[in-house]
């Protein structure tokens, strides 16, 4: 091959592993440590609620008593806004079948009550008038309540705003009222107000955009006060809603939010890795070059 | 004969002057009835009515009009036969039953997003090819437009378009036109009915030929003569073989049999001729050049090959993930459904029945089957497809392939197969007008031992004008025989007067023109003298002289010699002779030798040179001894029967013997310019050229020659049939069975050759080459072909350059290139794999298309396990519509279009380089499992990070959670990041267009985005980006994280790669990016010798054997020459 050229390269190779090293970690650290703030307390209720054996048979009773009183103690102090979700397991929101099942323009239009095509087979009622809200989605609407107190005080959860302000002034309309709404033979869910407008439905609207996963939090309202350190929280529950049938979980969770959101841990660390891992390869690689320059040849093809 | 008298008298009767072309038989033809050639029988069925084509118009004699088409399609067919074109597509037909699933309720998606992208993909290609298509139709218009004179009847001649024409036509051809159909020959303005034909077209060969006229239809010399022609031709059917014909010709109640002499072929040429008669036998597609052309294929790339098995692939796992869907899709129906009172499944109807599974199962399967469709790249044809276009348009718009001379820029003329220029293994070229502009200058000679001529032709001929003034006897002859020894035709242009000259072949047309310069001007021929004037250098004075030429032996093949006897005007007979040296030097007598030794090394340094020479003799006879010689000549001239060639052979070789040699001749059949470097670069670049021509052999090893593709010190294996040409078995037989002793014994040649440097050359005439391309021998002779550093094929026909090229593409399976200029070319070129390439990108941009399909695809895939298998997808509809055809195809595209690793400078430079596109290095099996890694683990980055990242958390500080089009649209952002992050990465020369199209495509995604939220149709994506994701740090974050997680292992692969294993174009990159080609010249100089391929021709090649030669002779010397110096 003759002389051989010593030839150093890569410098655009390791600086672009150190460039990614270098925005990667802070970030990671950023959103770990806002994450850390965060306090979240999650209380799984649907086991501990019904005691009796035939839990589905004392769900599908109308006639039992449902209320059901947890009490909790706030780890660290809280600060207000402190969001109150309710966290269902193995509810398949994400099934085709279910998520086809409503009509968008019935419930925007009052004159389109009519189409409900795509929410069979929650339509119409058996005597062909159409229901408002149709299809599955709005007619399993989550029907547990809490009333929460602190340290037996009773605390007001703001209901307000849950939703995205666009669903409520465009997709949800403002003069289109519940009509039919669980009046067949199977009751779903939660039952509707008919006085009161869907675009003021909030629940429903938080209930209506399908989750992606079949675990999933959606917003129940909000606390508006700080909750301090050892706290005592009662919150009585009227655990209405059916998991037991397919096996699913309910959980309350209360939590406080900060930029990343909720708490979560993942992001900060997944940051850290990539950060940790491009620096590490931009070592290598200039250990590679130092230990092992590269001779600029030309290989025979 | 003789027939003729009131003939115009400057018209030559060449049959008489020629000796063994024009032989004629005589009289009616006895013997052969139709049943001893079985006309009548099967394969001879066709009945030709001269002059009365009406009944040619119905049954059972309807043979087809003259109108040719060779479009694919027309307007009625256009779109059933170009939409089942499309459909024949594995990929399109799927997507088409996946449209017409769309319309049922199996169907995940919305009916149009799945029938919009198919329409668009399917329309664009279909527009290309009807553009196409009418360029053909535009093509075969003219040529069907092109006039010819028809017989109308009463002796009146009329134009009439080509297409009009009929069998039993009567046309007239006038000189320089096309013949329109393949006719018989019935008289010409010859008195002797012949005609002077150029066969370009057929079989590329230059020199005229001569046909003529069966003796009875010589009275058919005028129109008015065609009043009352009435007569039948029975002849063989429609078939592509140029060179026979068989039929015969009743006419006055006589049979007369045809030979192919009298047939004349479409789309060659009248020349030296002013016109012809001819009746019409074959029409149109029937004409012997149109069966010759193949079957116009659709030309599939060798990628486009490998692409389907991909795309093979991807069904696979496509049909494997659909069942494991459908699989997982029964078991959830069967055991979970029942629960899960919120889909209220006790009205379910059969598409999710509880109660029966399997049905529900195989319903989901199709379901399954059209969601995961975003496997298949729907738009990777088209966009190959488009790639093509432009690249084509590019080559169109190329300014390096200007040519100034006609203001002509390269041609793409169909733009499949442009990926394929990049990885050419084999060259197959024609020889005229690709490698030479067919055009002869005279540019040496030896005359009486003494050499002429160094430089440029006008410089020889200069110094020829020289020479001539200081004439010395032994000049006279060798001008004379210049002057005379020819069969071409001057023509006095008659307004400058200005002499040109009709020549057979191109070289005698380049003697007379030196003969000219020499003072010896050729202008007059008559039927039995030729006219000179000759220069008087001293006396500045012009004598006409007349020679009466008294025999004429023309050239031939097996000859080699053309010999003509004249007399002077002092009565002194001569004879003239000229041709190939060996043959010459041959029949020299004692005192002619003078010469010889001069000559020889002459003749041997031009043939170096790659000239192609002739020696020049000459010869006094006595009156007694020609009168003896001629009435024997007489005799066997008039012979009748199957040894009248024989004779006439032995007799004339009694005459062409004790000749003196005068000197040679050296012409140079014009390489075209640049082809010596570019066969030189080629060569390095490690390509093997095979030159496929129609002319002859020796004709064909003096080009070799020439371009360097043949040097001294060559190892030649010629492989030609013996002679005794009969068709008879036997003869087949032994002409077998010699043709594969010489292939076995060129094989052992090369086997036992032991010098690693010795180089062989194959060289095949046509006529070997009809055994050779038979089954059973064509592997045995491409086996040889490999081994040899040039092959050469000479007397090829067009059908046979299609075999051939066939042979070489089948047989050694890698893609070949042919390169021609006619249309006899045209066989060739369509069986060959090519067209140009622009750089070795192609497969890395199917590559691409397959990572980011797979990585697209496969998280719906993932999702479905989180979704009970139901066939819900993430994404929205209309995000998976413009995923394929708006968001990533544009990048790709540009790779397409506007990649070069290295500049076109540089590879010129490095012509090694080269390789890499016949070794597919970047579209070999890792690479494309490597890239499909890629997208499977991206798919896996992709889903898995943004699930874990949105899993049930609030999204937002104000504690709302992200809903599946939340996440959907996040995933997708990122999958928009990922995959036009990855193409920028893999791209390494950016041009703005580059950036316009990736960042532009990332762009668009935002703002469709942006627009699709502002519509309420986006359902739960309305005003996603605003007030969703937008004011979300978590979203930038995630499509941050994700970007970077899914292209780092290609960055450590590309590091990895080019710091330790680099492949060539990198470290050229990498030094032309150093500017160390300027700093460091030595450096520079070295990497570029390495660049090169080893090679065994073209111009580096002998320049290198040369050096080997010098060299051994000097180590010979070398102890010499140490002793020599000791002492």
């Amino acid at each position: 091959m003759g002389k051989m050229t010593k030839r150093r390269l890569g410098n655009s190779v390791i600086s672009a592993f150190l460039l990614i090293g270098v925005i990667f970690v802070p970030i990671g650290l950023a959103s770990l440590s806002a994450s850390k703030e965060i306090v979240e307390l999650v209380d799984r209720y649907d086991t501990s609620c019904v005691s009796v054996a035939d839990k589905v048979g004392f769900i599908q009773n109308s006639k039992t008593d449902k209320t059901c009183t947890r009490t909790l103690t706030v780890p660290r102090h809280m600060k207000s806004p402190i969001h109150i979700y309710y966290q269902i397991g193995d509810f398949y929101q994400n099934h085709r079948r279910y998520v086809k099942s409503r009509s968008d323009k019935q419930l925007r239009y009052k004159e389109a009550a009519h189409l409900t095509k795509d929410c069979e087979p929650e339509g119409n009622t058996a005597d062909g008038a159409p229901i408002v809200p149709c299809g599955l989605i709005a007619w399993s609407l989550f029907n547990d309540t809490y009333t929460v107190s602190v340290n037996k005080k009773a605390v007001e959860v703001n209901k307000k705003d849950i939703a995205w302000q666009s669903d409520k002034n465009n997709k949800f309309g403002s003069n289109v009222y519940p009509s039919n709404f669980q009046k067949g033979n199977l009751i779903g869910g939660a039952k509707l107000n008919e006085s009161i407008p869907l675009s003021e439905q909030e629940d429903l609207i938080v209930w209506m955009r399908t989750a992606a996963l079949p675990t999933f939090r959606k917003l129940y309202g909000r606390i508006e006060t700080d909750i301090m350190e050892n706290d005592q929280l009662t919150v009585v529950i009227q655990n209405n809603y059916n998991t037991y049938s397919f096996g699913g979980s309910k959980a309350l969770v209360l939590s406080t939010t900060s930029w990343i959101g909720g708490k979560n841990n993942f992001i900060g660390i997944a940051y850290l890795t990539i950060g940790g891992l491009c620096i590490f390869l931009a070592v290598v690689f200039i250990v590679l070059y130092m230990i092992k320059p590269r001779y600029v040849m030309f290989p025979r093809v | 004969m003789g027939r003729g008298g009131g003939r115009r008298r400057d018209r030559l009767r060449w049959s008489k002057l020629y000796t063994f072309s024009c032989f004629r038989p005589h009289g009616a033809d006895d013997g052969a009835g139709p049943s001893a050639t079985g006309l009548g029988g099967p394969g001879f069925t066709r009945v030709v009515h001269c002059n009365n084509p009406a009944l040619h118009r119905r049954k059972p004699l309807k043979y087809m009009l003259n109108h040719i088409s060779t479009t694919k399609y027309n307007i009625i067919t256009f779109f059933p036969k170009a939409i089942f074109e499309q459909f024949r597509r594995v990929a399109n037909l799927y997507f088409l039953l996946t449209a017409i699933l769309s319309l049922t309720p199996v169907c995940p998606f919305s009916a149009v997003s799945m029938i919009a992208p198919l329409a668009f993909v399917v329309g664009l290609s279909m527009i290309k090819e009807g553009i196409e298509d009418w360029r053909r139709f535009i093509q075969d218009m003219k040529v069907n437009n092109r006039k010819v004179g028809v017989h109308r009847g009463d002796g009146e001649f009329v134009y009439r378009h080509w297409e009009d024409l009929c069998v039993g036509d009567v046309v007239k051809v006038e000189k320089d036109q096309f013949f329109p159909a393949d006719l018989l020959l019935l008289s010409s303005s010859y008195e002797d009915g012949i005609c002077y034909v150029e066969t370009m077209n057929l079989d590329g060969e230059t020199n005229l030929k001569v046909k003529r006229s069966l003796e009875v239809t010589l009275a058919l010399e005028d129109d008015e003569s065609f009043k009352d022609f009435r007569g039948v031709i029975r002849c063989e059917d429609p078939n592509p073989s140029l060179y026979t014909f068989v039929g015969n010709f009743e006419y006055e109640r006589q049979m007369y049999s045809i030979d192919p002499f009298q047939i004349l072929l479409r789309d060659s040429k009248l020349r030296n001729t002013a016109f012809i008669y001819g009746v019409v036998i074959f029409t149109g597609h029937d004409s012997k050049v149109m069966q010759n052309s193949t079957e116009s294929p659709s030309k599939r790339s060798r990628i486009e090959k490998k692409m389907d098995l991909i795309i093979y692939i991807l069904f696979t796992v496509l049909v494997l993930i659909s069942l494991i869907s459908s699989i997982g899709f029964a078991v959830r129906i069967k055991l979970d459904l029942p629960h899960w009172w919120y889909l209220q499944p006790q009205s379910s109807n059969k598409l999710d029945d509880p109660s029966r599974p399997a049905l529900s199962g195989i319903f989901h399967l199709i379901t399954a089957l059209i969601l995961y469709g975003y496997l298949i790249p729907i738009s990777l044809y088209v966009s190959i497809e488009l790639v093509k276009v432009l690249q084509a348009h590019f080559i169109n718009q190329d300014i390096h392939m200007f040519d100034e001379e006609t203001g002509n820029t390269a041609q793409a003329r169909t733009s499949n197969l442009n990926e394929e220029l990049g990885q050419v293994h084999t060259i197959l070229s024609d020889k005229t007008g690709t490698l030479t502009c067919n055009q002869m200058d005279f540019l040496k000679c030896s005359v009486a031992g003494v050499s002429y001529g160094v430089g440029s032709s006008e410089v020889e001929i200069a110094a020829a004008k020289q020479m001539a003034s200081g004439a010395d006897d032994h000049d006279i002859p060798y001008k004379m025989i210049l002057a005379l020894c020819h069969t071409a035709i001057p023509e006095i242009n008659e307004e400058t007067g200005a002499i040109t000259y009709e020549a057979e072949s191109p070289d005698e047309g380049a003697f007379l023109v030196a003969a000219r310069e020499f003072g010896f001007e050729f202008f007059k021929r008559t039927q039995s003298s030729v006219f000179v004037r000759e220069k008087h250098t001293s006396s500045k004075g012009v004598t006409e002289r007349e020679f009466k030429i008294l025999n004429l032996l023309e050239f031939n093949s097996k000859r080699k010699r053309m010999t003509v006897i004249l007399k002077d005007e002092d009565d002194q007979i001569l004879l003239f002779c000229k041709g190939a040296d060996s043959i010459i030097f041959d029949r020299l007598a004692k005192n002619g030798r003078v010469y010889e030794p001069d000559t020889n090394r002459h003749l041997n340094e031009y043939g170096e040179a790659g000239l192609r020479t002739l020696a020049l003799s000459y010869r006094v006879l006595e009156e007694s001894e020609y009168a003896s010689w001629n009435s024997e000549f007489l005799k066997a001239k008039t012979a009748i029967g199957p040894d009248r060639e024989l004779q006439l052979e032995r007799v004339s070789d009694m005459i062409e013997r004790e000749l003196i040699l005068v000197g040679a001749t050296a012409v140079e059949d014009k390489l075209q310019k640049g082809v010596p470097q570019c066969i030189d670069r080629l060569a390095q670049a490690g390509l093997k050229i095979w030159v496929l021509t129609g002319d002859k052999m020796e004709t064909a090893i003096n080009i070799g020659y020439a371009c360097s593709l043949l040097r001294q010190g060559m190892k030649q294996i010629c492989l030609s049939i013996p002679t005794g040409d009969q068709v008879a078995q036997d003869a087949r037989k032994a002409a077998k069975e010699s043709l594969m002793l010489q292939i076995a014994n060129g094989s052992q040649m090369v086997k036992l050759e032991k010098d690693p440097d010795a180089a062989f050359a194959l060289i095949i005439d046509g006529k070997a080459l009809a055994f050779v391309l038979e089954d059973d021998m064509k592997h045995m002779f491409l086996n040889l072909a490999i081994e040899c550093a040039s092959v050469i094929c000479c007397r090829v026909s067009p059908k046979q350059k299609a075999l051939v090229t066939r042979l070489v593409k089948e047989g050694i399976g890698q893609t070949t290139l042919a390169i021609g200029d006619g249309a006899n070319d045209v066989g060739m070129i369509q069986e060959a794999d090519i067209g140009v390439g622009i750089s070795g990108v192609e497969g890395m941009q199917i590559c691409y298309f397959f990572y980011k399909n797979i990585a697209f695809g496969l998280t719906i895939f993932y999702f479905e396990a989180f979704a009970g298998f139901s066939g819900q997808s993430v994404y929205d509809d209309w995000f998976m519509l413009l995923f394929n055809v708006v968001l990533t195809s544009l990048p790709v595209i540009s790779l397409g279009v506007f990649e070069q690793d290295v500049s076109s400078e540089i590879c010129l430079q490095f012509p090694a380089l080269y390789q890499q596109g016949p070794k597919n290095l970047f579209f070999d099996w890792y690479r494309i499992l490597g890239w499909m890694g890629n997208g499977l683990y991206s798919s896996l980055i992709i889903f898995f990070l943004n699930i874990c990242i949105f899993y049930d958390q609030a999204i937002r500080a104000g504690g709302q959670t992200a809903d599946m089009a939340a996440v959907g649209t996040t995933m997708f952002t990122c999958i928009i990041w990922a995959v036009n992050m990855q193409i920028a990465l893999t791209m390494s020369h950016f041009t703005w267009i580059q950036h316009v199209f990736v960042w532009g495509s990332i762009a668009t995604w935002y703002l469709f985005i942006l627009a699709y939220g502002m519509t309420l149709k986006s359902r739960d994506n309305y005003k996603i980006l605003l007030e969703v994701l937008g004011p979300a740090p978590l979203y930038w974050a995630a499509t941050l994280l994700v970007t970077a997680a899914c292209n780092i292992p290609y960055l450590i692969h590309i590091s990895y790669q080019r710091s330790c294993n680099p492949l060539d174009h990198h470290v050229i990159q990498e030094i032309k990016y150093l500017r160390k080609d300027v700093e460091d010249q030595t450096m520079w100089k070295r990497e570029r010798s390495k660049a090169r391929q080893k090679t065994k021709i073209g111009f580096t090649a002998r320049v290198d054997a040369k050096i080997k030669q010098i060299r051994g002779k000097l180590q010979k010397k070398g102890p010499a020459l140490t002793i020599h110096t000791v002492s």
